[in-house]
């Protein structure tokens, strides 16, 4: 129990200083370097509280292709340094107040989670139901089940988003030959090379 | 006195801190040995496929070639760059070789030989695999050097592409499984080898193997570190123990993967004849075999293929590998489901 307790100090102190630097550091790959720890080490708070699957699936989508993406964009960008400090003082009042928001709203969470409401006990009622299987099925059950159709249109949502992308970034470009596999490799001999004998002296 | 050291093994704190660092141990010895003699095996094989030697000056047949390799790179200097970004430049190959052993903590190797027998293997393992772009993306950015940058891009592309087709593959496996538990991946294909799923699943074997390829960067899917464009890719400027960690990284990573496949199409420890001298031999051992077998056709596609062009190799990845394998688990899923095959939970 000590070991945990310890193991969760450690875990949420690196999380809670990676997530500042990620706000002052001064170069924005080592930002989002800091933001890498700082998905790493939520991940291991969620392996603490025995949710195995959020914290595998939080490195994979998080860790593994999201910031992946944000390092390729910040690495590509010519950012200037000092342009970039500039505003600072000018957004924390709004960066601080925003930060005072959601904070005050997690702590209005954790206390009607202390207090008992109706949605919690009902979500721990489903746990209760499913505490004895591990909780990747657990998850698959109640989402494939229950929230079937919520489910569905997230997915949806994540799709007119993706077509949106394409859409936006699509340029008709006029000129531009394509590659057609399956023209190429499809050519013959015939189509591609003619054997002319030339007549010595007598040219093509 | 024996209850005496079982119970201190089991229950203290500090015999349980031994027992697990003696595993660590005899997972990490025993495969960086063979991260030395893979490099040795490879270069014998392409030897032999372009009817040459191959090593063979020291030691008896060349078996010491791979110590004289590593002794070489542990005793050259190790050189910074004067404009690279000194810390990350060092912390790099790390990650890159790190990744590649931590992720073995999954792998069963027999019957229970497991470090961690964890519910969510599979995904522990993609995850991990995902992280080794950040060993070679940030390498190409801390050396500040054009070749390295553009081999880092290349990488990042390539494996970000071929991963979402291996997650398709394991989606397919763990659908026949019904667990994402490695040792029930195994224990899902005991039998004759035809019940192994390299055979019910032949398609997503070839685009696992090949994806494999493209993880870790082989040829003919080597843009990375294609010498006739950028010079080493991500590494042209790292020399010594540091280069020395990329390179037993990528090997490490490449018998990683075969490992994967070892356990997921071809049985894992299982013996390929269910009945007596076979299944004498120790599951070990066939799982060793297997590997080797991967492996092998690994140094035989590097000794044969020509290189894929960049885009080719991205039309490849997103325009046949991610629609085939999407259809394949609808597929697989629908035949489970109508069949009423599906895993009992």
């Amino acid at each position: 129990m000590i070991l945990q307790a310890l193991a969760f100090y450690v875990f949420a102190a690196i999380t809670v200083a990676a997530a500042a630097m990620v706000v002052v550091s001064r170069n924005p790959v080592y930002s989002v370097l800091f933001l890498i720890l700082a998905f790493f080490n939520a991940a291991g708070l969620f392996l603490l509280i025995g949710a195995e699957f959020i914290a595998m699936i939080l490195v994979i989508v998080y860790v593994g292709a999201v910031a992946v993406l944000f390092l390729f964009v910040v690495m590509m960008l010519d950012i200037n340094l000092t342009e970039l400090r500039e505003g600072f003082l000018a957004y924390f009042p709004v960066g601080a107040l925003i930060g005072a928001v959601l904070f005050a709203e997690l702590l209005l969470g954790v206390g009607i989670l202390g207090a008992g409401s109706a949605t919690i006990t009902g979500l721990n009622a489903h746990g209760a139901q499913v505490m004895a299987i591990d909780n990747t099925r657990a998850i698959g059950r109640v989402l494939y089940t229950q929230y079937f159709y919520l489910f569905q249109v997230a997915g949806l949502v994540l799709l007119v988003a993706m077509i949106g992308a394409i859409v936006l970034t699509l340029r008709s470009r006029p000129g531009v030959r394509r590659q057609k596999a399956g023209e190429q490799i499809n050519r013959t001999k015939e189509q591609s090379i003619t054997v002319v004998k030339v007549p010595t002296r007598g040219g093509v | 006195m024996y209850a005496d050291l079982i119970s201190f093994f089991t229950t203290n704190w500090l015999g349980m801190a031994i027992v697990m660092l003696a595993q660590c141990l005899a997972v990490t010895v025993p495969l960086l040995v063979s991260v030395a003699y893979m490099t040795y095996v490879d270069r014998k094989v392409w030897a032999s496929i372009q009817l040459r030697r191959g090593p063979n000056v020291v030691g008896p047949f060349g078996l010491l070639q791979p110590f004289a390799d590593g002794l070489k790179l542990v005793l050259k200097e190790t050189i910074v760059p004067s404009s690279a970004n000194g810390v990350l430049f060092i912390i790099a190959p790390m990650i890159a070789f790190m990744t590649a052993l931590v992720a073995w903590a999954v792998v069963p190797f027999d019957d229970g030989w497991v470090i961690a027998d964890i519910n969510v293997g599979i995904l522990y393992l993609f995850a991990i695999s995902s992280l080794g772009v950040y060993g070679i993306i940030i390498a190409g950015w801390a050396s500040n050097s054009k070749y390295a940058f553009l081999g880092a891009l290349r990488s990042a592309a390539q494996m970000v592409s071929y991963e979402v087709s291996i997650g398709f593959v394991l989606i397919t496996v763990l659908l026949c499984v019904g667990s994402l538990n490695l040792s029930h991946v195994v224990l899902a294909q005991s039998g004759w080898f035809w019940n192994w799923f390299w055979l019910p699943l032949l398609p997503m074997f070839v685009i696992f193997f090949i994806s494999a390829l493209a993880e870790t960067n082989r040829t003919p899917f080597d843009l990375p570190m294609s010498e006739a464009e950028l010079v080493a890719g991500f590494h042209t400027e790292y020399s010594a123990m540091t280069f020395g960690l990329f390179f037993l990284g990528e090997y490490a990573n490449m018998i990683l993967l075969s490992a994967l496949g070892a356990v997921l199409f071809l049985g894992g420890w299982h013996s390929p004849i269910p009945y007596a001298p076979f299944t004498l031999v120790p599951g070990v051992v066939w799982f060793a075999l297997k590997i080797a077998f991967l492996l092998f056709i690994f140094s035989w596609t590097k000794g044969t293929l020509p290189r894929y062009r960049y885009d080719q190799l991205m039309r490849l990845g997103w325009k046949v590998f991610l629609p085939v394998s999407l259809g394949w688990v609808v597929l697989t899923a629908a035949v489970l489901t109508f069949g009423g095959w599906l895993p009992k939970p």
